[in-house]
């Protein structure tokens, strides 16, 4: 093995440095992908999570055939799309993708995988933190009378919404995550940026200031998610 | 008023099925406050439930002002409810909405329009007497505050019946006899109808008017309170009352067999004062007139709706026939006695 000299480790250090081959505005447009593809696909596994969560809790240990028999049609997807790695749900997705959007590159291209991996996944987040309202407080509510949409809309909503934006911050977060693998294939955006210039020209550095903007998007998301949390908990 | 028919409810579990309600009939008077006691596990809590549908009861029918509870669903349900106040042991408030907030909630759920909403929340926080705190949430607020919510909360609709489910079992003594006496003057004064279950005697004792005893899903006694105290007929009921005014009674069963090993011919008596006799010198006057000694073991006195009781477990020593005498003096002056000798041996 080779000893460590200052040479080296100064050479390795221009490798990181050499600012003059990052395109700035080719670092800017990355970045606007990323946030892009990021915002537009938290929003839809916001919205398609809370849904799906609602959906599970309602119908789990209900006795009814409509409700046991959606619980494990849910159920069985939520695990599916779970399970499947995303790199190989992008591809298998691709045909799928090019029938809806006509396109299999860039930004967009990279929101029906991001959102059908992502929604079960927070769905069952959702679920968790319903389950864990307190269970007098849903038999308050329905000795006064609630109906099931006031029940959704005033108590199971209200009562577990530190879970439901504790659970989309981490969501946002490994999204952000997704959006990276997503540009290797070519969504665009930062990992696509780091993949085709960073690590095919073989320059080190675009790779360090895309891994740099990732983090700072990753850390505002946590931010930002640990404020509202504080801000809304108040037992 | 509250009129329960063979009510029954079944339980399926994995293997048998558990009758947790057993042919229940029961007749809640209207305007007045009616006390469920029972152990846990007696079926109280679920009898309760199948009083504003929250359980349905498997047989029988359940019915308030001619309206059958029993077999409503749905919006026509749910509308009933809202005439049916439900207070909780563990209060039940939504963490998320202040102490306000919680008041409105039955009201938004009645579509109450907001400015009366608000309007008839303020009152109501006056009445529980927890002005100051209507932005509080329930994390800041103590057990008795968050039961004067739960209660101002129940009573938002204007309900003609309030349910207790344990409502005091989470409290300690002073918060719960604050909690009672606010329950006792929203009874008198909106006539409100109150059915308590809880399995702490005092509770029913100190503002139940009637009250009815429950073990293994049946009502095993039912009846006047007072009337329960002075002749209790069933053991559960006989246990409820003597653990009542007596909280160390295996303390004091085992003074009176000592007694009783040392003194053979003493007669051990339980006596029971109400009313009158609870302020006349009865115990000197008896032991005066008929010569015999008196030895004080245990005695208490505890209030009711109507009056005051007391009890006295004594050991009366002295000739038998005098002792016999003495003991059919006390019945004059309206004292229950109750002889102990053979119930220890």
């Amino acid at each position: 093995m080779m000893p460590f000299n200052n040479g080296m480790i100064l050479s390795v250090l221009a490798d990181y440095t050499d600012f003059t081959e990052v395109r700035w505005p080719k670092v800017w447009e990355a970045t606007q992908e990323t946030i892009y593809m990021t915002a537009f696909s938290v929003s839809a596994v916001f919205i398609l999570g809370i849904l799906i969560g609602l959906l599970l809790f309602e119908s789990r240990g209900k006795e009814s055939l409509w409700a046991r028999g959606s619980y494990k049609v849910v159920s069985f997807f939520v695990n599916v799309f779970r399970s499947i790695p995303f790199l190989i749900l992008i591809v298998l997705l691709i045909p799928f993708t090019k029938a809806i959007l006509d396109s299999m590159t860039g930004p967009t291209a990279g929101l029906p995988a991001l959102i059908l991996s992502a929604a079960p996944f927070y769905g069952r987040l959702v679920e968790t933190g319903l389950r864990e309202i307190d269970k007098g407080v849903i038999e308050a509510a329905e000795a006064m009378g609630a109906s099931k949409w006031e029940m959704i809309w005033k108590v199971y909503i209200p009562e577990s919404l530190p879970s439901i934006v504790s659970g989309i911050t981490v969501t946002a977060i490994s999204l952000v995550g997704y959006t990276a693998m997503a540009g290797v294939i070519g969504a665009g955006g930062l990992g696509n940026l780091a993949y085709l210039e960073g690590f095919q020209r073989n320059q080190a550095t675009v790779t360090l200031v895309a891994t740099v903007v990732i983090l700072l998007i990753v850390f505002a998301i946590q931010f930002v998610g640990d404020i509202v949390v504080n801000k809304i908990d108040k037992r | 008023m509250i009129t329960l028919k063979d009510v029954s409810k079944e339980f399926t579990g994995k293997n048998k099925a558990v009758k947790a309600v057993d042919a229940v009939n029961l007749t809640i008077q209207s305007g007045e406050i009616f006390g469920i006691v029972g152990y846990s596990g007696a079926g109280k809590s679920t009898l309760v439930r199948m009083l504003n549908g929250l359980e349905k009861p498997t047989s029988g029918t359940v019915t308030l002002n001619d309206k059958i509870i029993s077999t409503m669903s749905g919006q026509a349900l749910r509308k009933e409810r809202r005439a049916i106040g439900m207070i909780f042991q563990h209060f039940n408030l939504l963490w998320s909405r202040t102490v306000l907030e919680n008041i409105c909630f039955p009201l938004e759920i009645a579509k109450v329009e907001k400015t009366e909403r608000i309007k008839r929340a303020k009152e109501l926080i006056e009445l529980v007497g927890l002005q100051g705190r209507e932005d509080a949430y329930p994390a800041q607020l103590s057990g008795g505050q968050k039961q004067r919510v739960g209660i101002a909360r129940a009573l938002a609709n204007e309900p003609q019946v309030l349910l207790c489910d344990e409502a005091t079992s989470a409290l300690d003594p002073q918060t719960t006899d604050d909690v009672l006496d606010l329950l006792v003057s929203i009874n008198k004064k909106m006539n409100l109808t109150i059915v308590m279950i809880t399995h702490e005697m005092h509770v029913v004792r100190k503002i139940c008017h009637r009250m009815a005893v429950m073990d293994g899903g049946k009502v095993v006694e039912e009846g006047e309170v007072l009337s329960l105290f002075k002749h209790p007929a069933h053991p559960t009921t006989k246990r409820f009352i003597r653990q009542d005014s007596d909280p160390d009674s295996e303390d004091t069963d085992e003074v009176l067999r000592e007694l009783l090993k040392t003194y053979p011919e003493g007669k051990l008596i339980r006596l029971l004062f109400h009313g009158g006799s609870a302020q006349a010198p009865v115990i000197s006057h008896v032991s005066r007139s008929f010569n015999v000694d008196v030895n004080i073991i245990q005695g208490s006195m505890q209030s009711t709706q109507e009056t005051p009781i007391g009890t006295l477990t004594i050991q009366l020593l002295g000739e038998e026939a005098a002792v016999e005498e003495a003991i059919k003096e006390f019945r004059v002056y309206r004292v229950e006695v109750e002889v102990l000798n053979d119930a220890l041996q």
